[in-house]
């Protein structure tokens, strides 16, 4: 009996898997024509990168950029290259330093 | 069959005996799966939306390189490329970035020239003069501003431009323009402080496709400071790029995967006292070593075959019908303007396979190596320990 609960268990997963991948194949992927309208977009507008990491731009453009171009902006900020995971941030401090003092003691 | 179904039988039996343990080992199982499986759905997808969309990009993107850096191109430079045989149009490109103060986020100003094309992902239409401007989706959200609204921006001496918004991108190209101002080429100089005969790079079209890469090399040639880049090289850059983001995220779930890989040796490479003396009993009462490897082999198969459907599906619901919620802070990054994008599914039974091959068969094998020591040892030393 259990054996026969377990392959139930096994099919109706296997079922449902199935009928995700298709609706993965069909009702999910964009028409033909939302295709061709992204595609006339990034003709006319010449792009040439997905607008996805807008926080620096070797992210923002990964293909218009050298692979060194991190180093050269921050060395803080987080990207996908690699060595940047790698390489600790700089000490963050504050650029400037106001002090106060008082000029005579207190009564 | 019959025998294959009561050793099955006696499988489940057992497993249900130690029915806490195992099933947190499902779950914890099941979990790590669909992280896994989370990380290549979400990667896979977004390779194969680069390469799709990128087959329109321009063929050839000239740079000009000044101290290491990406710098403005001189007109000239295209008047000398236009002039290579084999190259037809070369258009220059103005854009460039705008970090906006009151919504701390980085937009993208990009320029159109005098064909402005009916595009259908557009809702209202392009701008046609200075002071006007279409942005994408998520310049809108931030800036919390509508069709025929305004956006404010200050330019390099100062002075602030306020553009009538005449047309707002649709939420199904977030991908390619959530983040862009365009204006016309007069606008984008004019707050770029731009000279009029510098662009920010040259789109260069190429008569026959195949000679791109020798018209790049001309292009070095003839003008040794700048850079080609061709659409080849952008749709690689894209899967490297994924790839090393799925690898970031891989390794940040690593430590899941090796807690997991440490769990299932404890459960499997180590037989308890309880299982020795089952499988001494086992064979004393007349069972064969192949039936107490069969009767593992089961143990080892219910466990991992479960997780890893029930895996996947948490996958494939999370990455498709979800938004991939769980993964987006570790890809957001700082992105203050980040997309909303709904992924096509790109599932393939290669990545399946590699899957189950990876998770389902190691873990099998932990279960029935240490049996299958036990099972050819003497029933009696076994049943001592």
């Amino acid at each position: 009996m259990k054996h026969k609960i377990f392959s139930g268990i096994i099919a109706l997963e296997l079922i449902l898997l199935a009928v995700l991948l298709i609706i993965g194949k069909t009702a999910l992927q964009p028409e033909e024509a939302e295709i061709t309208s992204r595609k006339n977009l990034v003709s006319a507008l010449m792009l040439t990168d997905f607008s996805v990491w807008t926080e620096a731009h070797y992210t923002r453009h990964p293909s218009q950029t050298d692979l060194f171009t991190p180093f050269q902006d921050f060395p803080a900020a987080i990207e996908h290259f690699p060595a940047g995971s790698i390489i600790a941030p700089g000490r963050s401090g504050t650029a400037t330093r106001l002090e106060f003092r008082r000029q005579y003691p207190s009564p | 069959m019959n025998r294959h179904a009561k050793i099955l039988e006696y499988a489940l039996s057992s497993l249900l005996r130690r029915k806490y343990k195992n099933l947190g080992l499902v779950v914890v199982f099941s979990l790590v799966i669909a992280i896994l499986s989370s990380v290549l759905f979400f990667t896979d997808s977004l390779r194969s939306e680069a390469t799709a969309m990128l087959a329109a990009a321009p063929q050839l993107v000239v740079q000009r390189l000044s101290g290491g850096r990406h710098d403005l191109i001189p007109l000239a430079y295209g008047e000398k490329i236009r002039r290579i045989p084999g190259v037809g149009k070369v258009v220059p490109r103005y854009w460039g970035y705008y970090y906006d103060y009151l919504t701390r986020g980085n937009y993208t100003l990009l320029a159109v020239d005098q064909d402005r094309p009916d595009l259908q992902l557009l809702e209202g239409s392009l701008p046609t003069a200075v002071g006007e401007c279409a942005i994408g989706e998520g310049v809108a959200r931030a800036g919390m501003i509508g069709l025929g609204g305004y956006l404010v921006l200050a330019d390099g001496r100062g002075q602030y431009a306020a553009l009538k918004i005449r047309g707002i991108f649709s939420a199904s190209s977030n991908l390619l323009t959530n983040d862009l101002v365009v204006m016309t080429r007069e606008q984008l100089l004019q707050i770029f402080s731009q000279p009029a005969d510098l662009a920010t790079d040259l789109a260069v079209q190429v008569y026959n496709e195949a000679e791109t890469a020798l018209i790049a090399k001309k292009i070095k040639l003839l003008l040794p400071d700048a850079r080609p880049i061709t659409r080849g090289e952008l749709i690689r850059t894209y899967e490297a790029v994924f790839n090393w983001r799925s690898g970031m995220v891989l390794t940040m779930f690593l430590g899941a995967l090796v807690a997991f890989c440490i769990l299932a040796w404890e459960k499997a490479a180590g037989l308890s006292a309880g299982e020795g003396r089952e499988i001494g009993i086992l064979k004393a009462i007349g069972w064969e070593t192949g039936d107490i490897l069969e009767l593992k082999f089961w143990e080892g198969m219910a466990i991992s075959l479960t997780s890893f459907l029930t895996g996947l599906l948490i996958g494939y619901v999370h990455v498709f019908f979800l938004g991939a919620v769980l993964l987006a802070p570790a890809i957001k990054g700082w992105s203050v303007i980040f997309p909303r994008f709904a992924l096509n599914p790109d599932v393939s039974l290669y990545q399946i396979l590699v899957m189950l091959v990876l998770t389902v068969v190691p873990y099998t094998a932990c279960t029935i190596v240490p049996s299958w020591k036990a099972a050819i040892t003497d029933p009696d030393i076994v049943m001592r320990g």
